[in-house]
């Protein structure tokens, strides 16, 4: 009887998941239409003119006809609606379309920065979670001592510091004074792409990304996990005489997880902009440091696909920490 | 979005003393037959169509001619110096016949036809089209000779042929630059051949074996990208790098132990611009009184750890035979309030003149994000605060300062040593006014200028040319029409004791690792 009660449960939680999924998707094409008709309309309106960029220094010595008539060449003058349109139909058939900035078609730009920001990006993820878990855990089980004292102190200072300050001390430490890691790159600048070289290189940006991000997750970690202890369940395993550290591993950490897991949804966009930051300072060739060559450019069809799949990832973490959520709580209803 | 480059310079500023302490350590696997750079800047764009290394020196491509250091150009592709007829109407040139592109194909007259007649085409899209505004039309004469013919009698041609050659298969279609392979895949028949490109990174240079000029004896050279002075400074001081540019100072921290810093003339001159149909900077009183008032030296002095050269016309001392010693402006403050008072410019309470209602003050706009141009602009403006005139500042971005540039002062650089008409027709003569935004900008007039300045262009012998560009320089010291204020030298630092063959350059408005040093890498060779 009761397994009949549990697969039944199941099936209604995989169907609302499946909704869940479903009606986020829905609601996705008309959010990313907008996202990216806004990036055409803000950069038509940005003070930056693509015909500068197009000439670079060569714009001293043009002559007023010979620009006009490479504005023309370009189609620099269509109208900004007619544009976006000429780029959105291009998306349908699968041209993202030349990026200019970049003097490439956007799809090969894609294909050669994407995968490096996507191996930064989860790395940097995944140091945060673990490291926060471990970290956030070790505060609120040692709570009021020093080693609490010491992590809330530290986490609140890291929160108001920017990933890229991280950044430039993180090198001046690792790489300056100790010598232990690269300075920047993907490789060391005489050897070939190799799994070894990436991972040296790979190393201090992607630790400073996780780390970067982990001070909210640490903080709210310890929270719930304080919270947690006073919990009916908790309190209760403790008077039985379970053992303190099955108390905050079997107990008290299940019931703070899951408003981690929906922090870690909401600290996409975040993860999004310290990309760009870390991936500058360390010269990692990925797609973020792209975002800001692209931007002064005014180069449309890069500007608005990579804004585009920063929406999209926002979006999906959203999406997933939901799932997540109701998939490992009961209580949760999915939305709708 | 944030200015990146003063955020991370200003935050690096303070690591840069940690990074003094760390002795250089020896080379890694110190293979001279390879060599690592480090640049500030990356390009674009590898198309000589789209300005890649217009000013020569191009190590993917050659040109006809090449710069030889010394402000003479040399035959490259050219089997000889071309020869003008028609009054420097026609150009003929015979080309090298044992040259072969990276891809393997042979070099021909055709390949030079379709490169500059791809240049001129509206339809390509180049972005050096306006500097070669003169040409008619390029014909091959036969496999082995082009010849081309000018719309106006035109002695300069030759620095126009330094641009790279690109093989005609590569411009069969006509199409905006912008989108073609060749920005990304050159195809020249430079010394080397791109072998890696990771845009935002860093790009490998593999010698062409098959290089008319020899095989270069440095087999493989690597140009890291690192925008940041200070980070590049870390990084040489680290060992890492082989050579880097960096500002001078800097570079002088940097450039002991294994590496030594070089500075570079230039013909790379900063100036104020005064618009000429403005009440205050119009009027001849107020131009000649602020080129008086500027103090040249100390502003080199202070701003440029003495790299660099006082500027009062825009061809400098290292352009040789083309400078005038006599063209100066001396620093007199004294003698410039002296001629404001004499035209009627009365100082006020607030210690600015006035003359007929009229405020004796005007902005000086400067790129935001060019320090050492703001720098220039606040000691020009304090410089002209003492005599008495009123110097707003305003940082500004390129589109914005294209908008404002009739009406506000801006300053200005820019330079190439290969031919004083391109130091100075575009920036002085008047019949430039109006034809673009930064063709003679301040809208400056002088006949006297303007007839010397085309003697110039028409006159092909070398010394009767260099008495006309004389001419001009002292014509317009006695009527300025800009503010001249400086050449600045490029500092770089290089390895010593690994390779033979530095030759010190006078270079271009460009530098970094085309230029630089290694101008000539293509002839080092790797010291026994």
């Amino acid at each position: 009887m009761n397994s009949r009660v549990w697969t039944v449960r199941r099936r209604s939680r995989a169907g609302a998941v499946a909704g869940l999924v479903v009606r986020r998707v829905v609601l996705a094409v008309p959010v990313l239409l907008l996202v990216s008709l806004a990036v055409f309309l803000l950069a038509a309106a940005s003070p930056f003119d693509p015909i500068h960029q197009y000439y670079g220094v060569r714009i001293f010595d043009a002559s007023a006809a010979d620009v006009a008539s490479v504005r023309e060449q370009l189609d620099l003058d269509r109208p900004v609606l007619a544009r976006f349109w000429d780029w959105l139909s291009g998306i349908l058939s699968g041209d993202l379309g030349m990026s200019r900035s970049m003097r490439a078609p956007v799809a090969d730009v894609l294909a050669r920065r994407l995968p490096w920001t996507l191996l930064l990006a989860c790395c940097g993820l995944a140091l945060a979670v673990v490291f926060s878990l471990v970290i956030g855990t070790v505060a609120a089980w040692r709570q009021g001592g020093w080693t609490d004292r010491l992590i809330t102190a530290v986490g609140h200072a890291l929160e108001g510091i920017p990933p890229f300050v991280v950044a430039l001390l993180a090198i001046a430490l690792f790489s300056l004074g100790l010598g232990w890691l690269p300075v920047a790159g993907l490789t060391d600048a005489g050897s070939s792409l190799g799994p070894a070289q990436v991972i040296e290189h790979l190393v201090l940006p992607a630790a400073v990304l996780g780390i970067s991000q982990s001070p909210w997750l640490v903080l709210h970690v310890r929270q719930s996990l304080l919270t947690a202890f006073t919990e009916d369940h908790v309190t209760g395993a403790r008077a039985r005489g379970v053992r303190e550290r099955v108390v905050v591993a079997r107990h008290a950490l299940p019931t703070a997880l899951l408003p981690f897991v929906t922090l870690i949804g909401a600290r996409i966009p975040e993860l999004v902009t310290g990309a760009v930051l870390v991936e500058e300072v360390f010269s990692w060739p990925g797609v973020a440091s792209a975002v800001v060559t692209a931007a002064r450019a005014a180069d449309y069809p890069l500007l608005a696909i990579l804004t585009l799949l920063a929406t999209a990832a926002v979006l999906l973490g959203s999406l997933l920490a939901d799932v997540a959520a109701v998939l490992l709580d009961p209580r949760v209803s999915a939305d709708g | 979005m944030l200015n990146r480059r003063t955020l991370i310079s200003s935050s690096l500023a303070a690591f840069a003393v940690a990074g003094t302490a760390c002795a250089a350590p020896e080379r890694s696997g110190g293979d001279p037959r390879t060599m690592l750079l480090a640049d500030g800047y990356e390009p674009s764009s590898l198309n000589p169509l789209l300005g890649y290394a217009r000013a020569g020196a191009a190590k993917f491509y050659d040109g006809l001619l090449a710069f030889d250091g010394n402000g003479r150009l040399h035959p490259a592709l050219a089997e000889e110096q071309p020869t003008p007829t028609d009054g420097a109407r026609t150009w003929t040139v015979r080309l090298r016949r044992d040259v072969r592109f990276h891809d393997g194909g042979p070099f021909r007259a055709r390949d030079v036809v379709a490169t500059y007649r791809a240049a001129v085409d509206p339809a390509y899209a180049a972005t050096i089209s306006s500097g070669l505004s003169m040409l008619e039309e390029v014909e091959a004469v036969d496999e082995h000779t082009v010849r081309f013919r000018l719309n106006i009698p035109y002695a300069p041609w030759p620095a126009r042929m330094v641009m790279g050659i690109l093989p005609a298969s590569a411009l069969a279609e006509a199409v905006p630059q912008g989108e073609s392979p060749i920005n990304t895949q050159p195809v020249g028949t430079g010394p080397y051949r791109l072998a890696e490109w990771r845009r935002g990174e860093r790009m490998v240079w593999r010698a062409h074996e098959n290089y008319w000029g020899g095989t270069p004896r440095i087999s493989e050279i690597t140009v890291v990208f690192a925008t940041d002075d200070n980070t590049r400074a870390q990084r040489v001081q680290a060992g890492e790098f082989d050579g880097t540019v960096l500002p001078p100072l800097l570079a002088e921290r940097v450039g002991s132990g294994s590496y030594r810093t070089v500075h570079h003339d230039t013909a790379d001159y900063r100036a104020i611009t005064l618009p000429a149909d403005q009440p205050v900077t119009g009027d001849p009183a107020v131009r000649m009184a602020l080129n008086l008032a500027a103090n040249r030296s100390e502003m080199v002095d202070s701003l440029l750890g003495g790299h660099g050269e006082p500027a009062y016309t825009p061809i400098p001392e290292s352009m040789g035979r083309f400078h005038e010693p006599e063209a100066k402006l001396e620093f007199d403050q004294r003698r410039a309030r002296q001629l404001l008072d004499e035209a009627g410019w009365r100082a006020g309470s607030d210690g600015i003149r006035t003359k007929e209602g009229t405020r004796a003050s005007f902005t000086v706009m400067y790129f935001a994000d060019d320090t050492l141009r703001k720098k220039f602009a606040q000691a020009f403006a304090s410089d002209a605060g003492k005599v008495g005139v009123r110097v707003e500042l305003a940082g500004v971005d390129r589109s914005e300062a294209a908008e404002r540039i009739g009406t506000d002062a801006i300053v200005l650089g820019g330079g190439s040593p290969l031919d004083p008409d391109l130091q100075m027709y575009s920036g002085l003569h008047s019949s430039m006014i109006g034809t673009g935004t930064y063709r003679n900008p301040a809208k400056y007039r002088n006949e006297r200028v303007d007839s010397a300045l085309d003697a110039g262009r028409r006159t092909v012998e070398p010394a009767e040319r260099a008495r006309h560009y004389k001419a001009a320089q002292r014509a317009y010291v006695a009527d300025p029409g800009l503010v001249y204020l400086a050449f600045i030298q490029h500092s770089y630092v290089v390895r010593t004791g690994m390779w033979d063959g530095y030759e010190p350059v006078v270079e271009p408005h460009t530098h970094g690792t085309t230029w630089g040093p290694w101008w000539n890498v293509e002839k080092w060779t790797p010291k026994e």
